[in-house]
């Protein structure tokens, strides 16, 4: 048992020491009818590390992995190129096996990296203030959509129809226990989405507006009439960013009047993963701190005067204030922002934007070819790197006849609204700097098949 | 542009006698090192790209015309960078990190080999499933072996953390009264439990009300049912509680509750003392979060990400949250998702995150659960508890352990500041324990204790280890207990002496700003 350094010669001296003459006395508090008498039945004994490996491996080779194909995936994880420096940092053992930093004298790496995110996260944003981080995107928005409540006391929220369905039934399963009203929409499959449409539902009682840009389908709007609109009536703006390396190519949504921006930052630093642990990206003005949710690191002087970093503002988490706390969120994603941080590091603006012109060109270079198959139109004026075709058939068994010919063809929308039949002829494709010429051409040909 | 060509240097350590000044501010191994935004430059990178083509850009009229003020560096600059923060930081990997309630123990590399194979790390979650059996089957034999660990009947894995995790078995609870039409308002959390639960009980929508401790450390069991009624939805409890012992009268306990028509959460961030040895399906819980991050040594990562899955009793489990991933007859594996819910799962109270959970820990987790198998994880809780009683056994005498007349503790011991002089505290002694190296034990929780100190230190830690500890503690109690003025200047040796919390939260400083220049321009 390679991890466990005691010997039983250990064992013994420690039991005299503690003056019990078995490891049974040390549970007598449990009654004896719920102790178990010998392993648990079922699993297996032991295993060496070789026995271990094997099998994982074993079960990883069942998946299609995503870059051994042409792969064109995105509505809200997007795969990118992690540079080899990033894996490198994040696995120091410094990093990988501290904890929250309590005891901040001894934590000065954690918390520094800390504030450096938050600082990325919030120029990224266009904001004043973001926090060290959240679980995912999903679970931001809804945290936003609480904050929000908290500063207007209003708790109607108008959630619009671009938002990544995934992360609007986050929202409606929390509001069943909440005292919050969601009114929400389906998309369609429109070049622009229907602005004046979701202006027009703000009211006296909106608390936020919530817009995801780019939207689920991959659409690009100007937010600034939406945040004047919401201002007017006393609401807040709601700013949900799923691929933030967008950001490096259009305007933040801070700088269009968003008051809150939330987002998912996998895409910077983070691998796929299946879905998790990603890392959820929040920031807002300064004067609604107070208001905000999670870990906050903040800068202060040490006994001597020198510079240093401090978990801070605790008084708004749940280990002071238990029930009257602003959310219950006891962790962060530290590794994962950490990751961010050295891949946004690496990058620099001058990077990101490259990075960003990049993954525009590819998506504007697919578009237009995959455009001209027979009976396939594009449905977005505009798009970053990831945009909606409507094909003549249901998108749902053309992307399964795609896996067919070896290619992994974009989200049908079918997966993401089943029943919605308006929709089940949409397609949405993602086209990052990790798709190559060949894969564009691996892709047309195969989608050519399927729409037939 | 620079950034900020602040010119910042390191403070010069303060003069003391004995230690000579560097020009650097830098000691040896200890350095000194700047923010990215002080050091970095909007134009410098340390990625290469191929140069874009780009044929008029599709933006709609939104290109960003101005900068962000985001600075880049070079690879070799950008990885010492982070480097010698790393080199700040406490760690498991260094030594002993005994926080209560945190359950630090090894994270086995293995784990962190097979999260990276490519088949788990560079899989998009919706991938069509014909594409990833092998993920689903990962998610469904760790759910198999923690139903199996724990005597439940059903799992939600996608909560994120534990509290996450809490959240959703509280809305499991919720889910199952509104079923029966009945709406109930409140949920008891005892005094000890930790923070998350009055939280997470009130984000749910309940009203928290406190059952008391009895002078044992433990529930209260005749002021909980006299509490119990019809307006109450739940009872939270922690067993092993956060002092670190067993409730014996659990079974008592679920009994009162189920006959008060009410359900009984568990909060199970304590389960590696009993991990193999005891199932909280046998105690009459109904749900339970399981921490990956501390009974399944999936890495702490300085404060995250966790993963959260919770178990479910029979009455529980139909409500249980969406996705999950179903084995088939045929060997298969489906996720049930809103799609088939109303087939396959039609009570679900809905979806918590965007996608299935924290599949890198899974996977990790499995890894460990395997390699340990039956026997090791039955080891485990045992190395656990005994090494938490040699340590209280080997300290009481220096410290007051206001349970230890009890029994035995079982993960983690519990002292207090009871006997220090003057106005040394707890906190002092914590400080005083990290000059000795040693990450400090958990202060100031739980809130029955005055001064406490919860001693957590996991079955990772060897005898030596312990031993070196337990000398440390019991010199630096000595210290205490004789009101030496010292321990007020602790830590001495760290990277960092005492920081100002106080200044910190009264002007929030949260993200760089640009010092203004030196000279004003004209």
């Amino acid at each position: 048992m390679r991890y466990l350094p005691l010997s039983d010669a250990d064992r013994s001296e420690m039991l005299r020491v503690i003056g019990a003459g078995s490891i049974h006395d040390l549970f007598k508090d449990v009654p004896e009818e719920a102790r178990l008498q010998g392993p648990i039945h079922g699993l297996p004994m032991h295993a060496s590390e070789m026995a271990v490996e094997r099998h994982m491996t074993a079960l990883s080779r069942k998946n299609m992995v995503a870059g051994d194909v042409p792969f064109f995936l995105g509505c809200g994880a997007y795969r990118h190129h992690i540079p080899a420096s990033v894996d490198h940092i994040i696995q120091r053992g410094e990093f990988l096996t501290s904890y929250t930093p309590y005891q901040p004298e001894i934590a000065q790496g954690t918390l520094q990296m800390m504030f450096e995110f938050q600082t990325q996260v919030a120029r990224l944003f266009g904001c004043e203030v973001a926090n060290a981080s959240m679980y995912d995107g999903s679970t931001a928005m809804w945290e936003a959509i609480l904050m929000a409540h908290r500063i207007t006391r209003r708790n109607r929220t108008v959630i619009s129809s671009g938002v990544h369905p995934h992360y609007v039934n986050v929202a409606k399963t929390l509001a069943q226990f909440s005292e919050d009203a969601l009114a929400t929409a389906l998309p369609e499959l429109s070049a622009e989405p229907d602005t004046d449409r979701l202006i027009g539902k703000i009211g006296p009682e909106t608390s936020a507006v919530v817009v995801q840009y780019p939207d689920i389908l991959g659409r690009i709007t100007d937010l600034t009439p939406i945040a004047e609109a919401a201002h007017g009536a006393g609401a807040l703006l709601i700013a949900v960013v799923t691929e933030p390396i967008a950001l490096g190519l259009i305007k933040s949504p801070g700088e269009m009047g968003a008051d809150i921006v939330v987002g998912e930052g996998q895409s910077i630093g983070v691998g796929l993963q299946f879905g998790g642990p990603y890392v959820g990206l929040f920031a807002c003005r300064e004067k609604h701190v107070r208001q905000m949710p999670g870990r906050l690191a903040g800068e202060t002087v040490d006994a001597e005067g020198k510079r240093g970093f401090v978990l801070t503002l605790s008084t708004r988490e749940q280990h002071i204030r238990r029930e009257k706390a602003t959310s219950n969120i006891c962790t962060s994603s530290v590794l994962c922002a950490l990751a961010f941080t050295v891949h946004l590091t690496l990058l620099g603006e001058k990077g990101l934007r490259q990075l960003a012109s990049l993954n525009h060109a590819r998506a504007g270079e697919a578009a237009e070819r995959l455009a001209a198959i027979p009976g396939v139109e594009l449905v977005n004026d505009s798009f970053f790197n990831e945009f909606t075709l409507k094909l003549p058939v249901e998108a749902r068994p053309a992307v399964h006849a795609m896996v067919e010919r070896g290619v992994l063809g974009g989200v049908s929308l079918g997966r993401l609204y089943p029943g919605v039949d308006a929709l089940q002829n949409g397609l949405v494709v993602a086209v990052t700097e990790t798709v190559n010429e060949e894969d564009i051409d691996a892709f047309e040909a195969a989608l050519k098949e399927v729409v037939r | 542009m620079t950034v900020n060509p602040s010119g910042w240097r390191p403070s010069a350590p303060a003069n003391e006698e004995g230690e000579a000044h560097t020009v650097t501010g830098n000691r040896a191994l200890m350095l000194e090192e700047p923010l990215i935004f002080e050091i970095g430059s909007t134009e410098q990178t340390g990625v290469d790209f191929a140069e874009v083509l780009q044929r008029g850009t599709r933006l709609g009229g939104l290109e960003r015309n101005r900068e962000m003020g985001l600075p880049g560096l070079s690879e070799p600059e950008t990885v010492r960078h982070y480097t010698r923060l790393s080199r700040q930081n406490y760690a498991i990997d260094l030594g002993l990190f005994p926080l209560g309630s945190c359950t630090m123990k090894h994270n086995p590399r293995l784990n962190e080999k097979v999260a990276r194979l490519p088949g788990f790390a560079d899989v998009h979650p919706l991938q069509p499933q014909e594409t990833v059996q092998g993920a689903l089957q990962v998610i469904n034999e760790l759910a198999f072996w923690l139903l199996d660990l724990t005597g439940m009947h059903g799992v939600a894995m996608s909560p994120k953390a534990g509290a996450h995790g809490e959240l959703c078995g509280l809305l499991c609870i919720r889910a199952a009264l509104e079923a029966r039409g009945d709406k109930r308002e409140v949920v008891l959390v005892p005094e000890s439990a930790h923070g998350t639960n009055p939280a997470t009980a009130a984000f749910a929508g309940y009203r928290v009300e406190n059952i008391p401790a009895n002078p044992a450390g433990r529930v209260d069991l005749e002021a909980l049912k006299a509490r119990l009624g019809p307006d109450v939805a739940a009872v939270m409890i922690t067993n092993p509680n956060t002092c670190g012992l067993f409730e014996p009268d659990m079974k008592a306990i679920s009994e009162a509750v189920h006959a008060a028509g009410a359900f009984v959460y568990c909060d199970g961030a304590n389960f590696n003392a009993i991990v193999g040895k005891v199932r909280p399906g046998d105690l009459g819980i109904d749900a339970m979060h399981i921490n990956l991050h501390k009974t399944f040594s999936t890495p702490h990562g300085g404060g995250g990400p966790g993963s959260g899955p919770v178990v479910l009793s029979e009455a529980l489990a139909p409500y249980g949250p969406l996705p999950y991933a179903a084995k088939y007859p045929d060997g298969s594996y489906k996720l049930v998702e809103e799609e088939n819910a109303a087939e396959e799962h039609p009570n679900a109270f809905g979806r918590m995150v965007a996608f299935h959970g924290q599949m890198g820990m899974f996977t990790r987790a499995l890894a460990y659960i395997l390699s340990h198998g039956a026997d090791g994880l039955k080891q485990v809780a045992e190395d656990a508890v005994l090494n938490a009683n040699y340590l209280l056994r080997s300290l009481e005498g220096a410290l007051d352990a206001p349970f230890a007349k009890s029994g035995p503790c079982m993960h983690e011991a519990i002292f207090s500041d009871k006997g220090f002089a003057g106005d040394v505290n707890t906190l002092d002694l914590a400080k005083a324990l990290i000059d000795e190296g040693f990450h400090p034990m958990t202060m100031y929780f739980p809130l029955v204790v005055h001064g406490a100190m919860l001693v957590e230190p996991t079955e990772t830690e060897s005898k030596a280890s312990l031993d070196q500890f337990i000398a440390a503690v019991r010199s630096i109690a000595v210290r205490a207990k004789a009101g030496d003025q010292s321990l007020k200047a602790a830590p001495v040796h760290a990277p960092r002496r005492r920081l100002d919390e106080t200044l910190a939260a009264r002007k929030p400083v949260l993200t760089y700003r640009e010092p203004e220049p030196a000279e004003a321009a004209e």
